[in-house]
């Protein structure tokens, strides 16, 4: 039954305007000749775009983002694809503690992960600022990774596997050939979800810097407290449009239906 | 399967986030009750008995609820809206609505300074209008705060209640509504309790991520500190740990007590779970 009440579709309209017109709005500043920011722009110019290169610690700071969202995704794939296929294969004891910490990563606020960690991991251990950021952004990754590669593997029929067991494969052989291929989409959105969610975090990064290190979102913080001009409008550009292919990848993998079961 | 197998398939995960994230923040919190070795609370009592410290308290939880109330009361009925929508024109507002939420939080409070400056739109507009004489002081305010807070969380509750009402049959709003009912009591005594779950996580979601955002208030708050911004200030510009670990132990503390609370009411008004 459609809802034909047209009060109601014109509120829905007002607050999708209320949603993303400061990120139309943005996209327009962007473009502006002038060194203020300010919208309409007073024409069309692409020097903030170029400003982006020439700022040393923009192009250092993404390699860093990139690195440590690439790295840490991929050490929580390993420690987080035997963890879901295990909470959803095998009913046992401890099963509903064990799903408790695993996704606890979310719960906990982030700005008192990133604490706790620089406290009593990065300085407890004496790590580097780059091994504290790697384990830090594979913690936050690591729900993420089980929670979609779980509903992946809560629409595989573990019968598959029982046929190919008892056809004489062995375990790790059957889950290479059998279950990972079955569930390859969900992996990949998978890492789409868990790098999208790394690549953005403040929470964590903002207490894992020093000199010459740190991400993205941090530098771009940083940048916005001290100047105030059209750069981070151009570089909000480039990122939504990563976050768009992001989203029609994630779409195409497992529909955008995931984001709305919570 | 043998038990030896399965904690080979756990182990490696449940170590990984003992050692880097269990164990830091239990030592985070009994941190706060010692002080060169003995027992003291003293922390607790410096930030409660503080009028600074309980002002940041209270903005951050005055802040938190109504950016909630304001979320549910835009997110609910747009949610609806969505609900009742063809699955083709659903797709494309849901994916309006994730758009947002996947992208950057230090773009999204960006584009509020560039609204809510001293030169910003609003600002500019109202004076072109001759609404205002002298620019409104909303930039570096709470209210700045709640705005970009609500902008961060809104998609979160619209997403989450389409996730509960799309599964509500549309028969029972046209069964309420051919035996009297208006559409409205329709509304009221079907969808309203119904949707339930989903408003309590959606209210989780949006009070408990307000509650620990740190760079919405970072940006747009200014001055106005909120716990999240306080800790950091603590943690690294003050270098005062001891601090920094009582304002983390209060917003565990407040985090759990909301959830808890929650979902007493949750089961409170869904009695079959």
């Amino acid at each position: 039954m459609q809802e034909k009440n047209p009060g109601l579709a014109l509120f829905t309209f007002l607050v999708f305007v209320f949603l993303l017109g400061p990120l139309v709005i943005i996209t327009f500043t962007s473009f502006e000749p002038g060194t203020v920011l300010r919208f309409p722009p007073d024409g069309f110019s692409l020097r903030w775009y170029e400003n982006i290169f020439k700022v040393k610690m923009f192009l250092k700071t993404f390699g860093t983002s990139i690195f440590v969202s690439l790295a840490g995704n991929l050490f929580a794939l390993l420690l987080g694809i035997p963890a879901a296929y295990a909470l959803s294969r095998f009913s046992f004891k401890g099963k509903s503690l064990l799903n408790a910490i695993f996704i606890s990563p979310v719960l906990i606020p982030g700005i008192v992960m990133g604490f706790a960690m620089l406290k009593y991991v990065l300085v407890t251990y004496d790590l580097p600022i780059y091994a504290g950021l790697l384990i830090g952004h594979t913690v936050i990754m690591l729900p993420f990774i089980i929670r979609v590669v779980a509903s992946s593997l809560s629409n595989f029929d573990f019968a598959i596997e029982e046929a190919a067991l008892s056809l004489g494969a062995g375990r790790i052989a059957t889950f290479f050939k059998i279950v990972l291929p079955n569930i390859r989409s969900g992996i990949i959105a998978a890492i789409l979800i868990a790098f999208l969610e790394s690549f953005n975090n403040v929470d964590i990064s903002v207490f894992m810097t020093g000199p010459g290190v740190s991400t993205f979102p941090i530098q771009l913080l940083t940048y916005v407290e001290n100047n105030f001009d059209p750069t981070i409008a151009a570089i909000s550009v480039l990122l939504m449009i990563i976050t768009i292919l992001f989203m029609f990848g994630i779409e195409r993998l497992m529909g955008l239906s995931y984001f709305t079961k919570r | 399967m043998k038990n030896k197998g399965l904690y080979l398939l756990l182990l490696p995960g449940v170590l990984f986030l003992a050692v880097f994230l269990v164990i830091p923040i239990a030592l985070t919190i009994a941190s706060t009750f010692y002080n060169e070795g003995s027992f003291t609370v003293q922390g607790y009592v410096t930030f409660l008995s503080d009028p600074y410290y309980l002002k940041i308290l209270w903005t951050t939880l005055r802040v938190s609820l109504v950016t909630t109330f304001v979320c549910i009361l835009l997110g609910f009925p747009v949610a609806y809206y969505i609900s009742r929508l063809t699955v083709r024109k659903k797709g494309i507002l849901l994916a309006l609505a994730v758009f947002p939420l996947l992208t950057s939080s230090v773009v999204r409070s960006f584009s509020w300074m560039v609204i809510l400056g001293k030169k910003g739109l609003l600002n500019s507009s109202l004076q072109w209008l001759g609404l205002i004489e002298k620019p409104l002081e909303i930039l570096y305010t709470p209210t700045a705060m709640m705005i970009g807070m609500i902008h961060l969380f809104l998609p979160l509750i619209i997403i989450t209640l389409v996730g509960v009402m799309e599964n509500i049959d549309p028969d029972l709003l046209k069964a309420a509504e051919s035996l009297g009912a208006s559409r409205f009591t329709a509304f009221r005594k079907v969808i309203f309790p119904l949707s339930m779950p989903g408003l309590i996580v959606g209210s989780i979601l949006v009070f408990v991520g307000s509650l620990t955002a740190y760079t919405t208030p970072a940006l747009l708050g200014g001055k106005q500190g909120v716990l999240s911004t306080f800790l950091y200030q603590n943690a690294v510009t003050l270098n005062d740990w001891h601090m920094a670990s009582v304002i983390a132990t209060i917003m565990i503390v407040v985090t759990f007590v909301v959830i808890g609370l929650m979902n007493k009411v949750a089961t409170k008004l869904n009695p079959k779970g």
